[in-house]
Order: structure tokens, then sequence, then C-alpha cells
């Protein structure tokens, strides 16, 4: 019994009775398609979050104050004031740090923001002339603040494009115009170029003025909220961590690291923590699609009852004629397989295509990766056998006799 | 004997359900030789559809000895029957059992499906005994375009395809006009007497005319058995 035979008999079968076919596919179709789509466009949604995290600068560590445990001891939010400004520029000068490039101290609120009639409530950034270098930042018109302007603690302002557009319109340039920060008037220097991003991530809706006009006059505060560190190769980075860590136990006078008043974490970290989420959610949406997957393979394997039933007669005939066991299991296996592998590839087709548009529709790069491709035509393969298995022994194991007699 | 084809001694038949033993067939003993055609007769109920099963290796006697052809077929498994009802019996069924919206080519070439001959072979074959058979210019049609008798003669060419040692026919004439079963009849009765062995199971007595031999069944026994064509008829009445 050659297989083209088998693979004859099977098209011919299916081919009888179209609609039901059709149908009976439709459930893996649907399946395949959902976990294909799912999984491309998790996908896609995690290197968009990468490469936003790595637009936020490169080789970057970020120390934050606070203890890195999070036991029973950890201090209470409002103690995170154990970083200065002076801390930052030690990490700087010292001859202990060989590793680092630049340095950036940061101090950031939430404050609104009025410009004639105009008000935004945006992100406030207390920042030093280094930040465009650290954070890879660049400007669309006007400059950046500079070393004098920290010095003096001066009144200026960069704004983002999403604060430019909140208060003065769309386009318009707001370099010399004055805006006012909870009551202080500040003159604008600067618009940032546009990075993008969303929620969390826009960072085009902020204004950065310098860090000791944050923290003496607006804030009112002599602590800083973050320093960033750039090493100066990616190689160097665990070094510059090391480094960085050692000099600010030194300064805070604390002898064991485990109870380090500050954290550090790198660029890495923030991408795996991300990577973790996305993966997570994409493992979850996966996982709901697998379950339509389950359905469609359920649907395949009544529909495979139904037809040994029907069939019961054939069968029986088949068996008087002389059809082993064998036989009979491959031919109602192969219609399964068949079946299934047809609406694998046509789920495959339809995944692909629906995430292809949603891709562009919520302006996610477009990745489809091979694996889930031969994933899906393995894993509708598979179904088919999983669930054709149970009707077929039924079919094989039918008695000639009774099967004959079948009305 | 060396042209002996159906030997059966001592056959016993019981179907077992929860409540009951139901005796089909009890210690049924006889022989059958190569070129015979012999009719197996009886009222419904009398055992003569089991005693078909079991000479068509369909099913398994409960106790008892059936050599077919000389193989010991009482205990041999599902698989190996299959291959058993495959090279060395006919069937011709009394519904045809043709296979639906299938040609009468492709269900001559069943049998040989199974038995692993080749494509080329198993068309040439087909068509060979579907012109032996007077319907060469049907080949191509479904069994839904053939009338009763010619179905009958499709399942006749496919049972005579594998050239079995054992052409095994159940009422082959009970779903087909009685023109037409004369046609079968006569079909049968030129088969035999180029030497293929015949049993058949009816109930007709016109029918069972036909045969050479008839043997009766009543109640899971044998009843009669003859050879003699008067002995027949007093039988009849």
């Amino acid at each position: 019994m050659e297989f083209s035979e088998t693979f004859a008999s099977a098209f011919e079968a299916l081919s009888l009775n179209k609609l039901r076919t059709a149908l009976a596919t439709l459930g893996v179709v649907i399946g395949i398609g959902a976990v294909i789509a799912l999984v491309s466009l998790g996908q896609s949604g995690q290197k968009a979050v990468q490469s936003q995290i790595q637009s936020l600068g490169s080789n970057l560590i970020t120390v934050i104050p606070g203890a890195q445990t999070t036991g029973a001891v950890r201090q209470a939010a409002g103690g995170n004031t154990t970083l200065t400004f002076d801390d930052a520029k030690a990490i700087l000068v010292s001859p202990q740090v060989t590793s680092v490039a630049n340095v950036s101290a940061e101090l950031s609120r939430r404050a609104q923001v009025t410009a004639g009639r105009n008000n935004t409530n945006t992100q406030i950034l207390g920042a030093t002339p280094a930040y465009p270098e650290v954070r890879k930042l660049t400007m669309s018109s006007g400059s950046f603040f500079t070393q004098r302007d920290v010095d003096s603690a001066s009144k200026v302002a960069v704004v983002g494009p999403q604060v430019v557009s909140d208060l003065f319109g769309e386009g318009s340039n707001p370099v010399g115009q004055t805006i006012r920060i909870n009551r202080l008037s500040f003159s604008v220097i600067g618009v940032t170029t546009s990075k993008g991003g969303t929620g969390f991530l826009n960072q085009d809706d902020i204004v950065f003025i310098p860090i000791t006009t944050a923290q003496k006059q607006l804030f009112g505060v002599t602590y800083i909220g973050s320093i960033s560190v750039e090493a100066k190769s990616e190689k160097q980075i665990n070094q510059a961590r090391d480094e960085v860590g050692y000099l600010l136990l030194s300064r805070h006078r604390i002898s064991d690291p485990a109870s380090a008043d500050f954290s550090i974490f790198s660029q890495e970290d923030v991408l795996g923590a991300a990577n973790q989420i996305t993966s997570t959610f994409t493992a979850l949406l996966s996982g709901i699609a697998a379950i339509s997957l389950l359905v469609g393979g359920i649907g395949i394997m009544n529909i495979m009852l139904v037809t040994v039933t029907e069939r019961t007669r054939e069968i029986g005939l088949r068996k008087a004629l002389g059809a082993k066991k064998r036989w009979i299991i491959s031919q109602f296996l192969t219609e399964s397989v068949l079946l299934t592998f047809v609406g694998g590839i046509l789920g495959m087709i339809l995944g692909t295509g629906l995430s292809f548009i949603i891709s562009q529709f919520i302006k996610l790069p477009f990745s489809i990766s091979f694996s889930s491709i031969a994933l899906a035509v393995g894993v509708s393969g598979g179904i088919g056998i999983l669930f054709g298995w149970y009707p077929a022994q039924k079919a094989a194991h039918l008695s000639p006799i009774e099967a004959l007699r079948y009305e | 004997m060396a042209d002996t084809i159906i030997q059966v001694s001592h056959l016993s038949k019981v179907y077992k359900n929860e409540a009951m033993e139901t005796v089909a067939l009890s210690d049924v003993s006889f022989h059958v030789h190569k070129g015979e055609f012999v009719a197996i007769m009886g009222p419904s109920g009398s055992g003569k559809s089991t005693l078909m099963h079991i000479l068509g290796a369909l099913d398994l006697p409960t106790s008892g000895e059936y050599i077919l052809d000389g193989e010991n077929v009482e205990k041999l498994s599902a698989d190996k029957l299959a291959e058993i009802r495959n090279k060395k019996i006919g069937f011709v069924f009394q519904a045809f059992n043709l296979l639906p919206r299938t040609t009468a080519l492709k269900n001559v070439m069943l049998p040989m499906v199974y038995a692993g001959v080749s494509k080329e072979e198993r068309v040439k074959k087909a068509k060979k005994y579907l012109e032996m058979i007077g319907l060469g210019d049907r080949m191509d049609h479904t069994s839904s375009q053939l009338s009763g008798g010619q179905q009958q003669r499709v399942a006749i060419a496919r049972a005579l395809v594998m050239n079995p040692a054992l052409l095994l026919a159940d009422e082959p004439t009970g779903n087909i006009a009685s023109v037409q079963a004369e046609e079968v009849m006569a079909i049968f009765q030129q088969l035999n007497n180029e030497g293929h062995t015949i049993v058949m199971i009816t109930h007709e007595p016109d029918i069972a005319e036909h045969a050479k031999r008839i043997i009766y069944v009543r109640d899971g026994k044998i009843t009669g058995d003859s050879h003699d064509h008067r002995q027949r008829i007093a039988a009849k009445k």
C-alpha cells in the first residue's frame, strides 16, 4: 500500500464534503493564525521596547538612591535622599574611577508649566550639561544650558517638542519666550529633537532646567534623584559599575556592600526586566491562542468521529476485502493530518498577514520568525495525529461483520 | 485431501452477553471440494449467516476446526484474517457493497490495492475481469449509475480479481430484480463450470436450485446435505 494511494484516497474523501472540510479546517486556521500573529506581535513589541531603551543612551549605568535589598528592612520612600550632586561630581573626578566617560546628575519631578494662557503638567528634569551627551539628546533649535548656568542656578529651560506643541502650538519656535514653572519664570533657550516613545517612555514631554536651579529654587532640596554614568565602552560597563559602587560606598562611609544606601543598574538590567515583561505577555497571549488551537483540534476529532461513523459500512467492506488495521489507521490519520496541515498553512498565512496589518497600524516593526512558522506547521501536523488517533483507532477496531451490517 | 477447499469439523459458535448465551452453531462438520457449487439454505435465525461469517474468515468459531485451502483459520489474528480474506476469498454481498461515488474500475481494483499489486497490473486485471463479466463499456460508471444487476456483476468481478480459492456469496440475488437475478446466477454457473469453487448462502429455493449441492441448516445444525436433485425437491415439499 503506497503512500500516494493513501493520500489520494484521503484527498478524495475530504473533497466529497467540502463545506464540512472547510469548517473543520477553519478551527485550526484560526488557532494557528492566532498563535502566529500573537507571537509575532509580541516579538515586535519586544524589539520596539529594546530599541527605545537603547535610545536612552548606550553604555549607560544608573545610580538611584535607596537600598538594593527588597527585604523587610527597606527604608521608606521618603528616605531616598542619599545621593548628592557632590557624589556625581566625585565620580567624574575621582582617580579611582577610570572607566567612566561622562556623568550626569538628575533630579526629576512633575510640575505645572504655563505659558501665556496655556498650561501643561509635565516632567521637570534638573540636569547638567553632560545630559545631552550621556542620553544621546540632540537639539532642534537653540542650545542646551551650560556649566555657567548650572553654577549660577540661572532660570533657563530647554523644552521637549511635546511641551512646545502643548504650550505654544505645534511648529512654533519658543526660543526666547518665557514659561512659568510653579510661579517662577524661566526663559526658553532650546528645543530638543523628538525621540518618540509613548507613555512612560515619552521623552518629548519634558522640560530641562539646570539641576542647581531645580534643587534650590524650584523644589528646595539638597539631594539629587539619580546619576547617569556613561562607561567608556560596552566592555567597561561592569568595571564602571564596580568603580562607581566602591567610590560611593566609601563616600557614604559604608563598609558592607550589602547595606548600601543606593542601587546601581545597567541598561542591560533594564533591558532584561523589559524583556521579561514582554516575554511574559507574549507567553500569556500565546497560551490563550493555544487554547483556540486546542478547540480547533477537538473540532477535527469531532469531524473524524462523525466520518468514521458515517463510513462504517465502507470500513467494514474494506476490512472484508483484506484491509489490515494498519491501513485503516493510516487512511484516517492521513485524512486528519491533511485537514490540520492545510489548516496550519492557511493559518500561517492568516497570522502573518494579520500581524503585518496590526504592526503597520500601531507602528511596530514587523517581524516574523522562521521558528514560529516551523512550530505552527509542526504543531498543526501534530494536532492531526493527536486528535485523529482515537477516531482512526476506533475505525480500525470495528468488527467487519458489525460494520457490514451497519445501516 | 489435496482438492479439499473447506474442511469444517465440530464447529460451534456461541454468542454471550450479560444475560444469556445464544448458540448459533453447534457441532457443524462438512467438506467442500474444489470445483463444487454449494448452496447453504435455511430460514432466518438458522445460523447460516454465522456460518457464512466463519467461512468468510470474518469471524472466529468458539470451538472446532476450520481449514480453508490448507490453512487453519480458527485461531488467527485480525490482520492475518484480513490477509486470508484478501488472498483466498472472493465476497459477493446481498447489498453489493460497492464504494459509493467510485468508478466500477476502482471498485474492482480495491482488493489488489491491499495485496500490494502494482498500479499498471491492477488496471490491467480489473479491466480484464470487467470485460469478462460484460461491463467493459461501463468501467467509468459509479455505482449509482449502474442497475442492481450491473452492480452485482461489478461485485463479482471484484470477488474474482484476486483469483480466490473460494467464492463466497451471501444472498447474491436478494436485492435485484428476478430477470437480472437469473443473469447473475448464470454467471455463477459459468464460473463454476470454469472450475471456481462457490459457496452461496440463500433462503430462496429457486436460487438454491442453481447449485449442485445443497446444505440445509436449521437451529445451528446441519439437517440435510444432498448432491441429489430428487432429494432436494422432496425436501422442498
